[in-house]
């Protein structure tokens, strides 16, 4: 069963996401991590890149797949976590607390789950 | 096994070249190099035993049975690498005066002539190195005929869930996008998906056929005029081609250009993932695009011409000489009927295979299959925890090369199986009698089978470790 | 007909008859008729006899030179015994791509000692396993560099014209824009000229030395520029010259590209050759193609996979930076064999040799009246010098003294020496054409 904490919100694509003051934290979910498996690479985004709701954030890629990491929110990116260059793996460890950008200006948001609907939405896929 | 750099001996050497007998010459300091290559010393006997010891642990198709689904290893014939090694091919310059290389230009002019008639299309390059670098070349062909036509609206190349991922990679390069269709419930391209994917955007097709599943897709003809009369052109990938040559030929189907792979079809061994060799075929509006230049027969001799709208060059010279040379050897010894008995011969043997394990393992599109067909171990998996993995790895210790894994997508938990028409039955048989017992191993103790193989050199490498914190070279200790 | 079937008629009327059907025409029942063919226009099969006979006539019609004096992208080296036969064992001969690690440990080992060698041969960090040759392997290095804001090439002018040509195609495809800088009067780059020309939307500048030309760059000069204006540096090395001069990773350059031929393949009319690509640690990542790395199984032994494969085709589809899925595996091989033949000093010997040769070529030409050096910059193993007569009339008349004379360009003639022409055949090349240029 995997582990969806209360506070944070959720996207169907297994991405969570956090606001404080106008700046949104993403990241990807522990039944994310889960099925994509031992991850070795992040091909992170860079400060000041545009993102789209809806559209590709980054990529995370593990020994045999590549998968897409979606942005929930339209804006800019203002910090990128760098030590996820260097040890992919955190995101598999910690997956809540290896967040992977952070986004400000943002203009539009994707409709997002609470914790009990994204564990409902887990439970059928 | 021993690293070259660990069987290094410093001062050793070898008289390989001789002593200089004109004055040297010294470069200013500033355009040397400082630092000394770390290159391993070795004696010629430690050379040898080393190579003696690396060819034991690699496994050839002349060494067993091969049978992976999508690259046709058939049989590499020992007379073509000797005309291969042949001085009056070798040692040619590629820029002696062409009178001096005709025979190197009538290779290549008898093997674009042959290629054509088995593909049905009016002109070819031999440039491609590869089957992903004919695609490439191919679809430039089809770039170059939108932009003279001035239709840039046409961005879109159309590629069937099924496809290898070397399609929608060299379709992106070659600067369109990729939209994919899906398949219909026989795996063959779903025409109501085809029809609404097409319009004034659409700028071709890429198709193999039989696709990735070993399946002909008898709407193809229909497939072809769809994109046709939405305006696009259809590219045939020639990876399946074995299946179908001397039977059918894609210029016929509707397709409008089209590459082989010389490393499949036409029996030239795969190196240990190369020298290939990925000609490409085109109709006559085609041809003057084509990478230059080209071999042309004028009365009788050979010369070289450049297209009159080119595309420029895809690689240095010509193509992969010494690898067509092989081909056309190939091609002599087959001659028109044996073209024929090999694709009989390679659907036949497919086929068979495949109804001697319907009734044990899933085969998803199993009615019938061309020279290759898919298993689903995912229902295995379901059942013991047994995956494709362990099925392939445990293979290995029947030595038998698996087949191709998890490809192609639309099926989880894959195995390709392309016996090729180079096997006999005797060694289908036995492949068959390996599939089954290792699906007894998978009821009796699944859970083992996650370790096999058994009996190799080396047990599972780590990859995770392996692309995380890479290590792609030797480290010295200095 | 020649045939690689084993199947009997008896074994085939046995499958026919498990797969349930009456005949193997069945087979193809699903092609539909438009499509079907019936017979194809090819000549009859022949016995290996004759086929050997057939292509032994077709090789005897072409003409070895026993003297070689021309280079221009492709080199006549001294190809050691042992690399060849190494080459030639069945088991690398006909061997598929190492994905199946456990059972490929010998094909992935060698490569893991190329990769090894041409770091340790050019300074660089990291060298995939190959690609197809010299001037796709210039044309995916500067790809690499691409960025958003970075669309453009730029190229000096004393570049090989087939890797120019090559660079233009595949950049043309991915929007890339390429200017090529004319050559200075003395054949070596314009480094002002390049300087203007590379602005802050520049990705990368591609340099070759030597040269086109023979000559030597200053590379070093170029890289100080490039990275001022925040654009990288692919160079285009000659494998056999590093043997003796300065390195790709001395120079401070990004990525460094060459054409392999020359390390143990012979000319063989263009191919197949070997793209070489290595780069600094910090683009490791970007490097298309295969590459293997060592890890360990799951008993602790050392060995060797296939790695980083989720930036290629097969995975990344199409949001791979390349297509590229075949490498050259057994020509990189037959390099990695010739660098171990040759060691170190054999290599620094071969680039010795070569250089030599070449620059006593130089200094017996200048002898005959027309035929001086066009620049006076140091150059490796190629040089060009003017030509008084026909260029044409020249090379033929050379030819039919058995010997293939320099390339005609520019106006010029483009020689090549290497380790193979020995003193009196260039004394026999010299007397030649002061002979036939006297006429």
């Amino acid at each position: 069963m995997a582990n969806v904490p209360e506070g944070l919100k959720y996207t169907k694509s297994h991405e969570w996401i956090s606001e404080q003051g106008g700046t949104y934290t993403v990241g990807l979910t522990d039944f994310a991590q889960d099925a994509l498996g031992d991850l070795v690479f992040i091909n992170l985004p860079q400060e000041g890149d545009c993102v789209t709701a809806g559209e590709t954030l980054c990529d995370v890629e593990s020994v045999k797949a590549v998968s897409d990491v979606f942005s929930p929110v339209t804006g800019t990116i203002s910090e990128v976590n760098e030590a996820l260059a260097d040890s992919p793996e955190m995101i598999n460890e910690t997956p809540y607390g290896a967040w992977i950008a952070r986004v400000e200006g943002v203009s539009d948001i994707e409709e997002l789950l609470d914790a009990a609907a994204y564990v409902a939405f887990c439970g059928k896929e | 096994m021993r690293l070259l750099f660990e069987r290094s001996v410093p001062g050793r050497r070898a008289a390989l070249v001789p002593e200089l007998d004109v004055p040297a010459v010294r470069f200013d300091e500033s355009l040397m190099r400082t630092r000394v290559p770390r290159l391993p010393e070795l004696s010629e006997v430690d050379l040898s035993r080393h190579y003696t010891e690396l060819a034991k642990q690699t496994h050839g198709v002349n060494d067993g049975f091969y049978p992976l689904g999508s690259c046709t290893m058939k049989y590499n014939p020992h007379v073509n690498e000797e005309i291969a090694a042949l001085a009056g091919f070798t040692d040619i310059h590629p820029l002696q005066p062409v009178e001096t290389a005709q025979g190197c230009l009538a290779v290549m002019w008898e093997t674009q002539r042959d290629l054509q008639e088995i593909l049905g299309m009016d002109a070819m390059t031999l440039q491609p190195a590869a089957g992903a670098h004919g695609e490439y070349t191919g679809l430039l062909l089809v770039r170059r005929y939108l932009q003279e036509r001035e239709e840039t609206d046409r961005t879109k190349i159309i590629v069937p869930d099924t496809a290898h991922g070397t399609n929608p990679a060299s379709a992106v390069m070659a600067g369109f996008t990729v939209v994919s269709v899906p398949s219909n419930a026989q795996g063959g391209v779903d025409l109501d998906a085809l029809r609404a994917a097409v319009g004034p955007d659409t700028a071709g097709l890429m198709l193999t056929n039989p696709n990735t599943l070993g399946l002909f897709d008898p709407d193809i003809v229909e497939i072809c005029r769809i994109v046709h009369e939405a305006g696009g052109l259809c590219y045939y990938d020639g990876a399946n081609l074995n299946a179908i040559m001397g039977q059918a030929r894609p210029g016929d189907m509707g397709f409008d250009c089209t590459h082989v792979n010389l490393h499949k079809t036409f029996s030239t061994p795969h190196g240990g993932g190369g020298p290939g060799s990925g000609p490409v075929g085109c109709k006559d509006f085609l041809a003057k695009y084509l990478p230059g230049p080209i071999v042309v027969r004028r009365g009788d001799a050979y010369a070289f011409s450049q297209p009159e709208a080119s595309m420029g060059r895809v690689r240095g010279f010509y193509g992969n000489f010494l690898v067509v040379v092989r081909a056309l050897a190939y091609l002599k010894t087959l001659g028109a009927r044996g073209v024929s008995e090999a694709s009989v011969n390679a659907v036949l043997n497919a086929r068979y295979v495949l109804k001697r394990l319907e009734n044990s393992y899933s085969i998803p599109f199993g009615d019938s299959c061309m020279h290759e067909f898919v298993i689903d171990v995912g229902p295995l998996k379901d059942e013991t925890g047994v995956s494709a993995m362990d099925v392939a790895k445990r293979l290995l210790d029947f030595g038998i090369h698996p087949p191709t894994m998890y490809f192609p997508l639309i099926v989880h938990e894959a195995l390709m199986v392309e016996p090729t028409e180079t096997e006999d039955k005797t060694t289908l048989d036995e492949f068959v009698t390996a599939m089954l017992q290792i699906l007894d191993e998978a009821h009796e103790d699944g859970e083992k089978l996650h370790g096999a193989p058994f009996d190799c050199a080396i047990g599972r490498p780590d990859e995770v470790e392996a692309a995380r914190h890479p290590k792609l070279r030797y480290e010295f200790s200095d | 007909m020649g045939s690689y079937v084993p199947n009997t008629e008896e074994q085939r009327e046995e499958m026919v008859a498990t797969c349930g059907l009456s005949s193997t025409d069945d087979l193809f029942a699903v092609i539909p008729p438009e499509a079907r063919v019936a017979h194809l226009d090819l000549p009859a099969g022949l016995s290996e006899m004759e086929v050997r006979a057939q292509m032994q006539a077709v090789a005897d019609e072409n003409v070895r030179f026993p003297s070689v004096f021309r280079g221009a992208g492709a080199y006549r080296h001294y190809i050691p015994a042992i690399v060849t036969s190494v080459t030639s064992k069945e088991e690398f001969v006909t061997a598929y791509t190492p994905y199946q690690a456990e059972i490929s440990q010998g094909v992935l080992q060698s490569i893991f000692e190329y990769q090894t060698q041409i770091c340790e041969l050019t300074g660089m960090d990291s060298s995939n396993a190959s690609v197809y040759d010299g001037t796709t392997a210039a044309a995916e290095a500067v790809l690499m560099c691409k960025g958003r804001t970075r669309t453009g090439v730029v190229l000096s002018g004393t570049t090989n014209p087939q890797v120019t040509a090559v660079v233009k195609t595949y950049c043309e495809s991915r929007g890339v824009h390429v200017i090529v800088v004319p050559p200075a009067a003395d054949l070596s780059t314009d480094v002002d000229a390049l300087a203007a020309e590379t602005g802050d939307d520049v990705a990368a500048v591609y340099v070759q030395s030597p040269n086109y030309y023979g000559v030597i760059e200053d590379v070093e000069a170029i890289v100080a520029v490039a990275h001022d204006h925040g654009a990288k540096v692919v160079m285009g090395f000659n494998p056999i010259a590093l043997g003796m001069l300065r390195t790709p990773g001395e120079m401070g350059v990004d990525i460094a590209v060459g054409e392999g031929q020359p390390l143990g393949l012979p000319l063989s009319f263009g191919g197949p050759y070997l793209g070489i690509m290595c780069a600094r640690h910090e683009l490791m990542r970007k490097l298309p193609g295969r590459m293997v790395g060592e890890t360990t199984d799951a008993r602790g032994n050392r060995c060797y996979v296939l790695t980083l494969q989720a930036r290629e085709q097969h995975i990344r589809r199409e949001k791979a930076s390349s297509n590229i899925c075949s490498n050259e595996a057994l020509c990189a091989m037959t390099a990695s064999v010739y660098l171990a033949a040759m060691g170190p000093s054999g290599i620094r010997q071969v680039a010795e040799s070569s250089a030599a040769h070449a620059h006593y070529l130089a200094e017996r030409l200048a002898g005959v009246p027309g035929f001086s050096l066009r620049s006076s910059r140091p150059f490796f193993h190629e040089f060009l010098t003017e030509c008084p007569t026909r260029a044409d009339e020249l090379v033929s008349a050379l030819a039919g003294r058995g010997i293939l004379a320099g390339l005609p360009v520019d106006d010029g003639i483009l020689w090549c020496c290497t380790e193979m022409n020995t003193r009196s055949q260039i004394d026999a090349l010299v007397a030649a054409v002061r002979e036939v240029s006297a006429r």
